[in-house]
């Protein structure tokens, strides 16, 4: 081999390792700055008990954000886990036929659709026919996000379950819904678990669909007829604000955010890890 | 996707008194039922503006809901120049990421970098933005744009007066943010490359480089454009981050260090101050174009996945 090829492999290895370690800068970064600048504001108890407070009055918190975030969050993945994992165990089950595969296609068109749109849709659906903007539509708005991803992580979960078992239930008998919910979905439960944390993680972390469906509310309200805020709104109303306590307070949320998602996301993982292993054993 | 097929249990089943089945396709047919009924609902919204501007609506240059002109062109220029240059920077990027993630061996440290990929996917788009508002477009600013004006300004792309939020630090965001599909997806479509390939070309005596440069990446290419058409639809379509940095500003600019408006920021700033029906309908017809064009772009981008013999995957 002469040493011009080689060199040459040589020195493409070597920007294909700095590459990689490029694509982690950005992470990095963005992590580094968020704790830092995020810290002076979550140091305080404040933070977390008392609700926002005018620019220049020490002592806002985020409080309102955090039930509101929780609520809509929750309220969203009530609706979508159970219709979510439902339509994937079919897919995974009975889909074999075209309609099946139209239901594929369109979870994954509508993954990408942008959450913009999300929130233009539930805003013409849920807030224009009742005249006030509630957290009833931002969870509707964030459910429609949800369900794309549940269905396609729970199809995916339920495929991996080995054949004997269905052939097992099958063959004592069982009628078919036994046998998918208290034998397959069991078995698959780990999968089925970490795509719903996907898509909690994915919820909890948009912005878009909020904007014209709950709008944000300055107080604490555990009633989602009502308007609410969320940490996301939180973040992006006080960093575009000149004021630099809120900013830090856009910060503080910011790191709170970010520690629930990673969190979740890391959680997730573990799951997943568990599920492989069961894979294994079965 | 392959599904579990399980053939003989199906024969068992009698079809049309299985209500199970019938509940859950129920289910799943929601996922298709409101896609429609997202489009339905924009172009029902959006009605009187197109009927009241037709054509002229996508070149026009001016916004003025005083005077009700409506013209849409600035935005969809900025929402396409935006997300080009996020390709620009991420593409050689991600393709280097997922080479690297697809070779076998050193198993720990490419997990590493996997999770971190991973984790760059999770991060909210709202801290995205927070971050490239207050830290990235800042030192964009001062290390990159100023420079840059200075000595190339008389190139229009670069001319000035260059602004730390302008169209190249949403580019860039928007670059980071897009990276994550970028890498994972084009790691699994060169890791479905067949061994055979790669073993021939390594016993012909290609280097580890010709292999992957000239045996790979040929072999992958469908997928791995299918990746790149998926991360511009992603692009497309993000609304926070974008917002958050790209200045504001309704104009069509040569230049990248000027602020410029995209599709998606228009309506997240001013749908809910809209002034009159008019002005809303405008907005949702933005909205229209915005995923009527993602979401052409994201069966394009599957399309070409499902060529290449990937099932697409969500998120």
């Amino acid at each position: 081999m002469n040493r011009r090829r080689q060199l040459g492999n040589a020195f493409a290895r070597t920007v294909i390792y700095l590459t990689a370690l490029l694509a982690l800068v950005p992470l990095g970064l963005v992590l580094w700055y968020t704790v830092l600048r995020g810290l002076p504001a979550v140091s305080h108890l404040d933070f977390f008990i008392n609700v926002e407070r005018p620019p220049g009055i020490p002592g806002g918190g985020i409080a309102h954000a955090i039930w509101g975030t929780v609520i809509m969050v929750g309220l969203a993945s009530l609706l979508a886990i159970p219709v979510g994992v439902v339509g994937g165990i079919h897919l995974a089950e009975y889909g074999h036929g075209r309609l099946a595969n139209w239901v594929r296609l369109a979870s994954d068109v509508l993954v990408g659709a942008p959450s913009i749109a999300i929130g233009l849709f539930a805003y013409a659906l849920f807030v224009a026919p009742f005249h006030h903007f509630s957290g009833y539509a931002a969870a509707l708005a964030l459910a429609v996000l949800m369900l794309p991803v549940l269905l396609r992580t729970t199809e995916s979960a339920v495929a991996l379950v080995p054949g004997g078992l269905r052939e097992a239930g099958l063959a004592l008998g069982l009628p078919r819904w036994r046998v998918s919910l208290q034998l397959i979905l069991p078995a698959a439960a780990p999968g089925v678990i970490t795509g719903a944390l996907l898509a909690v993680a994915r919820a909890g972390g948009e912005t878009a669909p909020l904007l014209f469906t709950t709008l944000g509310n300055r107080f604490l309200t555990l009633d989602p007829s009502h308007q609410m805020s969320s940490l996301t709104l939180i973040v992006y109303h006080d960093a575009l604000t000149p004021y630099n306590d809120l900013n830090e307070t856009a910060w503080g949320a910011a790191l709170v955010l970010l520690v629930l998602v990673l969190l979740v996301n890391l959680g997730s993982r573990f799951v997943l890890r568990r599920q492989v292993a069961l894979a294994g054993k079965l | 996707m392959a599904s579990a097929a399980v053939p003989a249990a199906e024969e068992a089943t009698v079809k049309n008194r299985d209500g199970f089945r019938l509940l859950t396709g129920a289910a799943g047919l929601i996922a298709p039922l409101a896609l429609l009924l997202l489009v339905a609902v924009l172009a029902q919204q959006a009605w009187p503006a197109i009927t009241r501007f037709g054509w002229a609506f996508l070149v026009g240059r001016e916004w003025d809901p005083v005077h009700i002109h409506f013209g849409a062109l600035p935005y969809i220029y900025s929402t396409v120049v935006s997300s080009s240059l996020a390709l620009l920077i991420a593409v050689p990027v991600g393709i280097g990421v997922a080479i690297f993630l697809a070779e076998p061996g050193q198993a720990r440290i490419r997990g590493a970098i996997g999770i971190g990929v991973e984790l760059l996917a999770a991060i909210p788009s709202v801290v995205y933005g927070l971050w490239a508002l207050f830290v990235m477009g800042p030192w964009v600013f001062k290390n990159l744009e100023t420079p840059i004006s200075d000595r190339l300004g008389w190139i229009a792309i670069f001319a000035g007066p260059p602004r730390s939020s302008a169209m190249f630090t949403a580019g860039l965001i928007l670059a980071v943010m897009i990276l994550p599909t970028l890498a994972s997806i084009s790691r699994d479509v060169i890791r479905a490359v067949p061994g055979g390939l790669k073993e021939a070309s390594v016993a012909l005596g290609a280097t580890w480089w010709e292999t992957t440069w000239r045996v790979n990446l040929p072999a992958a290419r469908a997928g791995i454009i299918g990746a790149i058409v998926l991360a511009l639809g992603r692009a497309l379509g993000e609304t926070i981050a974008v917002t958050m940095t790209i200045g504001n500003r309704n104009q069509i600019s040569a230049s990248l260090f000027e602020p410029a408006y995209s599709l998606a920021a228009v309506i997240a700033n001013e749908f809910t101050e809209a002034t009159g029906p008019l002005h809303s309908a405008a907005l949702v017809e933005l909205g229209l174009i915005l995923i009527g064009v993602t979401l052409t772009v994201n069966l394009i981008a599957l399309g070409l996945l499902r060529l290449s013999g990937l099932a697409a995957r969500p998120a």
